[in-house]
């Protein structure tokens, strides 16, 4: 297997690693850091796919390397394990994560409660058309993957990204939530939604299965008619 | 790209259609029927039709290519939205200018 190693100018290098029947990417990415070189940096948490830290690019696809096995994406008993694409790189497989979560706080991505907590508790219920939008799209484990698979990010820094508009529409649907408007308003201006090209290369490697472009295509329409009732 | 732009670009698409549609059963015409260029000119040299026609064709395709050369500019070179709005802004006035030329040429009498 060969490993990025270094800064944005650094270069990959080649390891053996033992094949084993039944191990993940991310247990070879740890084998070499605990017997072959230590000074490999490389990030992870939970290691059964809830946290969304130890994305990595694995033979040119960003993948969750803690559920990715090594059987089905080696190449001819080969990996290329990079950082991901389109963030910066810290050292070896890190990222530096910042301008991801910069633009999921540009698009308004944390929720605004309309209610305070002296009121009971809002009614919701779930086969509402508002809410099966937002269940559809909520799972999102921000890891990024999405982001670094994503044409429109690579050729265009502004653009906010498809985890930031898929987070962004499932707090448009969310009928507790009270800044709706200034959502709308971030998400349609320039670097928002529109940008999109629908490639769908997010939805393809979501490791979650969800579908940021449906998402975003729904933020388009939804944006659309907020401009035409002059709502934003 | 904002909502904006977005909204016009999407608005002279539906425009355009159903005019290249037409567009291009009039070239199949003209060509299978071997018409020439007086008799071309014959059919559009004062017409209210063919002017309108042709001149709301030329309008919408200026505004549909400008937002669209805007944001391959965005996308593909080192201009921001500002400096690619303005080339681009440019380029639709040409094609404007060069598309009223060529209506006025064929249907004014």
């Amino acid at each position: 297997m060969s490993l990025w190693r270094g800064g944005e100018e650094g270069r990959y290098e080649t390891y053996k690693v033992p094949l084993r029947e039944n191990q993940t990417v991310l247990d070879v990415v740890t084998f070499v850091q605990r017997h072959l070189d230590p000074t490999l940096s490389y990030r992870f948490a939970c290691r059964v796919g809830m946290c969304g830290s130890c994305a990595m690019t694995v033979n040119g696809r960003p993948r969750w390397t803690c559920r990715t096995h090594v059987s089905r994406v080696a190449a001819r008993g080969q990996l290329e394990i990079g950082p991901l694409e389109n963030l910066p790189v810290i050292k070896d497989l890190t990222t530096d994560m910042r301008p991801f979560f910069e633009k999921w706080q540009q698009a308004k991505g944390a929720f605004v409660p309309s209610r305070t907590r002296r009121e009971d508790f809002a009614p919701i219920r779930p086969d509402t058309p508002a809410r099966i939008a937002a269940d559809a799209a909520i799972e999102c484990i921000n890891c990024a993957i999405c982001y670094a698979a994503c044409d429109t990010v690579r050729w265009n820094s502004d653009y906010l990204g498809p985890a930031a508009l898929n987070r962004a529409w499932t707090l448009v649907n969310d009928v507790r939530d009270g800044a709706t408007s200034e959502r709308l308003q971030a998400v349609a201006a320039s670097g928002g939604c529109h940008a999109c090209h629908s490639h769908q290369s997010c939805q393809e490697l979501c490791p979650q299965q969800l579908n940021p472009t449906a998402s975003i295509a729904g933020l388009k329409r939804r944006t659309m008619w907020a401009y035409l009732g002059g709502e934003i | 790209m904002n909502v904006r732009l977005y909204l016009w670009q999407r608005l002279t698409a539906a425009v355009i259609a159903p005019l290249v549609l037409v567009h291009v059963a009039v070239i199949f015409y003209a060509t299978r029927k071997g018409l020439s260029a007086a008799d071309i000119l014959a059919r559009t040299r004062g017409s209210l039709t063919w002017a309108s026609f042709y001149g709301v064709f030329v309008v919408a395709a200026a505004i549909h290519a400008t937002i669209g050369v805007r944001n391959v500019l965005t996308e593909w070179s080192p201009l921001r939205d500002r400096g690619a709005g303005l080339l681009a802004s440019a380029f639709g006035v040409l094609l404007f200018l060069l598309g009223a030329r060529a209506v006025v040429a064929v249907v004014l009498p």
